[in-house]
């Protein structure tokens, strides 16, 4: 029992260091670790990842919020797209087939992952026109962010609104009808579409997912998803590593981080698109 | 006073509330959680015969008075759980404090949807 809830905090440090980082729910890394690792059922998995969520989000949102790095208005005004999505997703179980879904997502990933890449070998982070988008102008939705790394502040514009919450829309319905965070879309839909940098990206996802993830979770704390010895330790790892995440990743170059990300993307990607395609190649 | 653009320093109070308030709403829970563990640890027992859970707000709230190591936690994790609703709770007051009318409406409809959804997760399943 001592060494379960051990690990379990060990396992929720790790989850809440890479989640602060970047942007993505703990559940990728915790569905994993449980289910193979400890031989979990899902049930217990989603309970334990939908959790992880949340604490990610909230962990790190203390300290993002302090340190100027997210951007609250994009976070309010695309939640708008996401929890509609949410709810439409949770209506839609059972009426459509989840496989076309893990196919378009799974696609639109890896695009995302490809597309970093260009950014990466471009060395360009930061958007500046000299004409501002109009809706973000008047959705106030420009920003700026201190940048550790660089030791400035950093001031950036928004644009392509309407596609950024369109690709929000999705991240919700995908989220409600398959269960997931679905942090590396909302990352997806700031930094590939909206051309936000990634820290105030990854940051404002972090933000999001925790109000996405609110919604579901009291149904699968009421339906007994919940299982106390397993999510109190790893909760209680994730608040400590999601503070401790967010504040290296302050200090992180923009650019490392893109390099861990692309191979997250891929990987989340692929996997995806396998499920659709009916191939369990991992995990 | 002519109507003035948001500064920088506005958006940084508004943010400074409400990151004092979920400060707050993840160190409590975050307690609740590590009490309940403890005692769970240091007792050996859940409180609760073999592996079932306390599931409803009735039957938590009664274990918690009866000191139940499960219980405790269970309200812990309740606590979480309520800390993002909590954040937009706040975040509507920090943007009508900031006269930012535009975003007490669109956060205010975040918070409406959330509600939809709770009811359509608690009775729609």
């Amino acid at each position: 029992m001592v060494q379960t809830a051990l690990i379990m905090l060990g396992v929720g440090l790790f989850a809440g260091i890479a989640g602060a980082i970047l942007g993505i729910g703990g559940g990728m890394i915790i569905t994993p670790i449980l289910t193979l690792g400890m031989g979990l059922s899902i049930k217990y998995a989603i309970g334990a990842s939908i959790i992880a969520v949340i604490a990610t989000s909230s962990g790190s949102t203390i300290a993002y919020l302090r340190d100027n790095v997210l951007n609250l208005r994009v976070a309010m005004f695309l939640e708008i797209a996401t929890t509609i999505g949410a709810i439409i997703g949770a209506l839609m179980t059972g009426i459509l087939d989840p496989k076309y879904l893990y196919l378009l997502f799974g696609c639109l990933l890896v695009f995302s992952a490809w597309n970093m890449v260009r950014k990466l070998r471009r060395g360009q982070e930061v958007l500046k026109r000299v004409t501002p988008d109009r809706i973000a102008a008047k959705l106030k939705l420009n920003g700026s962010y201190f940048d550790k790394a660089e030791l400035r502040d950093v001031d950036y514009q928004v644009e392509n609104v309407p596609a950024g919450f369109a690709v929000m829309f999705g991240a919700g319905v995908a989220s409600g009808l398959l269960g997931i965070g679905s942090g590396a879309f909302k990352v997806m839909a700031m930094d590939t579409f909206m051309k936000m940098p990634l820290k105030p990206s990854s940051s404002t996802s972090n933000l999001m997912m925790g109000v996405t993830a609110a919604a579901s979770a009291t149904v699968y704390f009421f339906n007994g998803s919940i299982l106390p010895g397993i999510a109190v330790p790893m909760a209680l790892g994730i608040l400590v590593g999601a503070v401790i995440g967010s504040r290296i990743m302050q200090v992180l170059p923009a650019r490392w981080i893109r390099i861990v990300f692309i191979p997250v993307l891929l990987y989340i990607g692929l996997q995806m698109v396998f499920k659709g395609l009916g191939v369990q190649l991992f995990s | 006073m002519t109507e003035k653009p948001t500064t920088a320093k506005e958006m940084a109070q508004v943010e400074t509330i409400i990151g004092r308030i979920l400060q707050i709403g993840v160190i409590v829970s975050a307690i609740i959680m590590a009490v309940g563990l403890v005692l769970f640890l240091v007792t050996g027992q859940s409180g609760y015969p073999g592996s079932t859970v306390p599931t409803s707000m009735q039957t938590i709230l009664t274990g918690v008075i009866q000191f139940r190591p499960y219980a405790i936690m269970m309200l812990g994790v309740y606590c979480l759980i309520l800390t993002p609703v909590l954040r937009v709770i706040v975040s509507i007051y920090a943007f009508y404090r900031e006269k930012d009318r535009l975003y007490v409406t669109i956060t205010t409809a975040v918070l409406l949807i959330l509600i939809v959804a709770l009811v359509i997760g608690v009775y729609g399943k």
